[in-house]
């Protein structure tokens, strides 16, 4: 009975959330409304976040690598090929699977910390890259001047900040649909078994390393798409788009949101990166402080948001000799469990 | 007849420490076969040598004939092998048939190539069946990390079960149930189809003596004797283990 009262109460906040996201752009000025479609396009990344995070047990810091190389393919590679922001969706979810693929080998038998801090590793790697690569990315400098897109064939450049919005608006919602109805499907019962017990799950005959390299990179095509979404509403590019300070913001936010919820997630990014935006208006240049403060309140008050908190494949933090004081023995050299 | 599964002087070390000591082992088809000894004698080192959890650092494991040594527990969960644990293994976000339908899902039989729900459901199917047999139907749609403990290890054979195992490693599946829980377990591997070859480690010898036909007993990771029960209840090197050994 109360899981029915807070399954409906969960649909009523979202439909709302829904119909004020649609109605923004008419209640607020048109910079308010490019800093909206913004925050939606990093609320995606923060999805993909969660899909890691959350749903598959994979805590990751890396995310901005795949939005990274999915903003900038979009931006150098798919005004090349076509003006239509479909066909630049696509270039940057490939360009973010690609990556994340790549990536793979790296983080495919890691665990807990460790998975950490590759992807920071990874995403910072990103960044470097980004700022030296002057010949396409424009370098620290940035990349300006890109041109707009339309939306599908025989519609009309999205010429305003409304329009733009919306457009972002639509795609954010339709991927987040999508992933949610994957997630409904033995995909998600899969990888919550990972999350739950990797070993167990080996046991039962399933291909788990296959599952979590299939997940970082499905996670690497949304960050992707997430990227030409960027490109879409902020027509401009650089390197600081992509730092820790991104990285921070996402895990952040989907801490807040709840990391096994795709749509708190969401929520959670787009209420940081308000908060960044907009309350610390107040005070210049202490949003850092600002929001790490709010980190640490959040792991300490919040450590699963919303939620219960979810299980973590592998250990964040040091086994300080439990597995000694059970009576266990240390696991032979190459154990599989 | 080739063995179901033959272990050939199978060692683990950890460190100087010898857990197993060239351990030959054989079990036929069908057969109930029970491992028993001192408490660090190997037994459960054995069976995760034997599931491929833990890797052999010398001898060979032989499945149906084919070497399997250096297959990790996927591949020998797919060709047949199935494990309960000795604190039962589920996964507790996941309701109780949700666990089972995980557990069928590589073993389930697609109906066809355009229907890639259809293992699924054929998973589903398997799981309402085994849940009823198990005797948690009610208990479904339960997340299984609010199971007490014997719901728990009935929840494992379900899914342990659902894998269809030619041979299944039972380790110390009574710890912790109490007296009615063991004797429906003990009722239910009776049950057990004589395909399924069972493999038991028990500390409770009147189990292992009312389920098993053949007894190995180890000891400091060696095999002390093998035979029926009667021969390894008149054993006197086997009484002596047991007497300086068992907790």
């Amino acid at each position: 009975m109360r899981e029915q009262a807070v399954r409906a109460l969960r649909r009523g906040v979202a439909a709302a959330v829904l119909a004020g996201l649609v109605l923004a752009p008419w209640a607020v000025d048109d910079y308010t409304a490019a800093l909206l479609a913004r925050t939606l396009a990093l609320g995606l990344v923060a999805v993909s976040v969660a899909l890691l995070t959350g749903v598959a047990g994979l805590p990751t810091l890396g995310q901005t690598a795949p939005y990274a190389a999915g903003a900038y393919t979009s931006a150098v590679l798919g005004g090349q090929v076509s003006d239509v922001g479909v066909v630049h969706l696509a270039v940057a979810a490939v360009a973010g699977a690609a990556l994340a693929a790549v990536t793979v080998p790296l983080v495919v038998h890691a665990r807990g910390v460790v998975v950490l801090m590759i992807t920071l590793a990874v995403g910072e790697l990103a960044v470097v890259l980004v700022g030296r690569w002057r010949s396409v990315t424009g370098g620290t400098d940035g990349l300006a001047g890109i041109a707009q897109v339309r939306p599908l064939w025989g519609m009309p450049v999205l010429a305003t900040d409304r329009a733009r919005y919306l457009y972002t608006l639509v795609v954010v919602a339709a991927l987040v649909g999508l992933v949610l109805l994957v997630l409904r499907t033995r995909v998600g019962l899969l990888l919550r078994a990972g999350r739950d017990d990797e070993a167990r799950l080996r046991a039962s005959g399933h291909r788990v390393s296959l599952q979590v390299a299939g997940v970082h990179v499905a996670a690497g095509a949304v960050a992707g798409a997430a990227g030409s979404l960027l490109v879409v509403a902020q027509q401009y590019l650089s390197p600081a788009d992509f730092g820790f300070e991104t990285s921070a913001l996402l895990l952040l936010g989907v801490v807040i949101g709840g990391a096994a919820s795709v749509g708190g997630a969401l929520v959670g990014a787009v209420l940081v990166v308000a908060g960044r935006d907009w309350l610390f208006g107040a005070l210049p240049g202490h949003a850092p402080l600002v929001l790490g403060l709010a980190f640490v309140v959040t792991v300490y008050l919040l450590p699963g948001g919303g939620h219960r908190p979810p299980p973590v494949r592998g250990r964040l933090l040091p086994d300080v000799g439990t597995r000694r004081a059970a009576g266990e023995r240390p696991a032979p050299t190459g154990a599989r469990a | 007849m080739t063995p179901l599964l033959s272990a050939r002087g199978v060692t683990v070390r950890y460190g100087s420490l010898a857990a197993l000591d060239g351990v030959d082992l054989r079990i036929d088809h069908g057969q109930r076969h029970a491992l028993i000894g001192p408490n660090g004698a190997g037994k459960t080192t054995l069976l995760g040598v034997l599931g491929g959890a833990i890797p052999a650092g010398g001898g060979r494991v032989l499945l149906a004939g084919r070497d399997v040594t250096r297959l990790g527990p996927a591949a020998r969960a797919r060709r047949g092998i199935g494990r309960i644990h000795q604190r039962p293994a589920v996964w507790e976000t996941l309701t109780a048939a949700e666990n089972v339908v995980v557990a069928a899902l590589p073993h389930a039989v697609r109906p066809g190539r355009w229907r890639p729900s259809g293992r699924r459901r054929a998973a589903e199917r398997t799981a309402a069946t085994l849940l009823a047999r198990v005797g948690l139907p009610e208990l479904a749609g339960v997340p299984a990390g609010r199971l007490a403990h014997g719901q728990r290890r009935q929840l494992e054979i379900a899914m342990a079960l659902a894998g269809r195992p030619r041979l299944l490693l039972l380790d110390e599946p009574a710890a912790g149930l109490s007296a009615g829980e063991v004797e429906r377990l003990a009722e239910f591997l009776r049950e057990l189809p004589r395909a399924v070859a069972v493999l038991l480690v028990e500390h409770r010898l009147d189990l292992v003596y009312a389920l098993c036909d053949t007894v190995t007993v180890l000891r400091d990771g060696r095999p002390l004797a093998t035979g029926t029960p009667a021969q390894i209840r008149a054993s006197d090197p086997v009484r002596q283990a047991y007497a300086e050994g068992v907790a």
